[in-house]
């Protein structure tokens, strides 16, 4: 079982995803995602099935950030994410460019790895993510995970 | 500036009410840190402080707590960590955001104790506290992020109980300074530090870091830390020091 909140060193809180968690004592993992929805959260199911079986992407809403919109798209398979993107994200000047360079991978190696087992957690330099968690819980949301 | 906040829990209470009862009151906790703490908020005690609204004497009883931590960890990294800050127009004000995360997730962190039966990882933007309470239970697997391609880890670290914390640039760009110099430390890419809370980790991964090419031989003058100093030439320094009784 996994829970994540944003908290806001700058403004109110905004976003609770609850992740269904593979552990040994847990059971099967089951994905869920429960309340409070983010305001004005209205992801997009694009329904781009790629090849294999029952793979989906659902697009997650473009979210504003300070630097520039940012949009998160997931792909899911037989009710797990196979794949996370960012179709959209800031590319400003070259500061952006190192913030992307960086934040985007590991938040889509965390979304990943938070539900694979093979770590439960990443330690890290602290990630600017408010755009993506927000973006991602549209897609989620969308997925109906 | 957003902190993303992830609770991963196992055992007996995981998705019933009182797991979710938990969680919210862990959510509450936080956000009540950030009300008091925030510096980006105009109605928070730091920044009534900073105004010359509030004094010092007269701050909330967790705002002397989080004030006391922050000499506490001045002293002990020699000035390089300090949560008063002098602008260069002499200008002095608080700053406490390195020493309030860390404890504010302490702090949550203790209103998950009350879950029988129940191990729980809590972790805020890449710093994290364990602990495992069930008969058998593997320890929590600790990716440790190479600052280098954050997309790669550098390991994986078992931790049953106790807190971990990093600090580095490679998400926010060179945010970290040395207190003393105010510049970027140098030679340095990333510090962990593994003890007992997560105040103290963090506040010595950020210490460490700040102090640069020293920050392994600071960091062998702590008590009961196991620290990963990680080097600008990609090669790493293990630190590992023994309980002490007399210290933080």
């Amino acid at each position: 079982m996994k829970r994540i909140v944003l908290w806001l060193l700058s403004t109110l809180t905004a976003v609770v995803l609850l992740f269904g968690y593979h552990t040994s004592t847990a059971g099967p993992a089951s994905t869920s995602v429960v309340a409070p929805p983010v305001a004005g959260s209205s992801g997009t199911a694009s329904g781009s099935n790629t090849s294999s079986s029952s793979s989906k992407t659902y697009t997650g809403p473009s979210t504003d950030t300070r630097w520039g919109p940012v949009q998160v798209a997931i792909t899911v398979s037989d009710g797990k994410i196979t794949d996370v993107t960012v179709p959209v994200y800031p590319n400003g000047n070259p500061k952006d460019q190192e913030i992307n360079a960086y934040a985007l991978p590991i938040l889509t190696k965390a979304t990943l790895a938070s539900q694979d087992g093979s770590v439960d957690m990443i330690s890290g330099a602290t990630v600017t993510s408010q755009g993506y968690a927000t973006s991602l819980q549209g897609a989620l949301d969308e997925a109906g995970l | 500036m957003g902190l993303p906040v992830t609770l991963a829990m196992r055992g007996r209470h995981t998705t019933d009410a009182l797991a979710d009862a938990a969680w919210e009151r862990v959510v509450e906790s936080l956000r009540d840190a950030d009300r008091t703490f925030s510096t980006y908020r105009d109605d928070s005690e730091v920044s009534r402080i900073n105004r010359g609204e509030l004094a010092l004497d007269d701050a909330s009883a967790t705002v002397r707590e989080v004030l006391t931590l922050g000499a506490e960890a001045a002293l002990a990294s020699g000035g390089a960590f300090d949560v008063w800050r002098t602008d260069e127009n002499g200008v002095t004000s608080l700053d406490p955001s390195g020493v309030v995360k860390g404890w504010a997730v302490d702090r949550a962190a203790t209103l998950l104790h009350d879950l029988d039966d129940t191990d729980f990882c809590l972790s805020a933007g890449g710093d994290m506290v364990c602990r495992t309470v069930v008969p058998g239970a593997d320890p929590w697997r600790i990716g440790l992020e190479d600052p280098h391609d954050p997309r790669q880890l550098l390991g994986v670290l078992p931790v049953e109980n106790g807190a971990v914390a990093t600090s580095g640039t490679a998400h926010r760009g060179q945010h970290l300074v040395d207190a003393r110099t105010g510049r970027p430390p140098s030679g340095i890419a990333a510090v962990t530090v593994i003890t007992r809370s997560l105040t103290w980790a963090d506040i010595d991964a950020t210490a460490a870091y700040a102090q640069g090419i020293d920050a392994g031989l600071w960091l062998e003058g702590r008590p009961d830390r196991t620290a990963l100093v990680v080097w600008h030439d990609g090669t790493t320094t293990t630190v590992r020091t023994a309980p002490k009784t007399s210290a933080a």
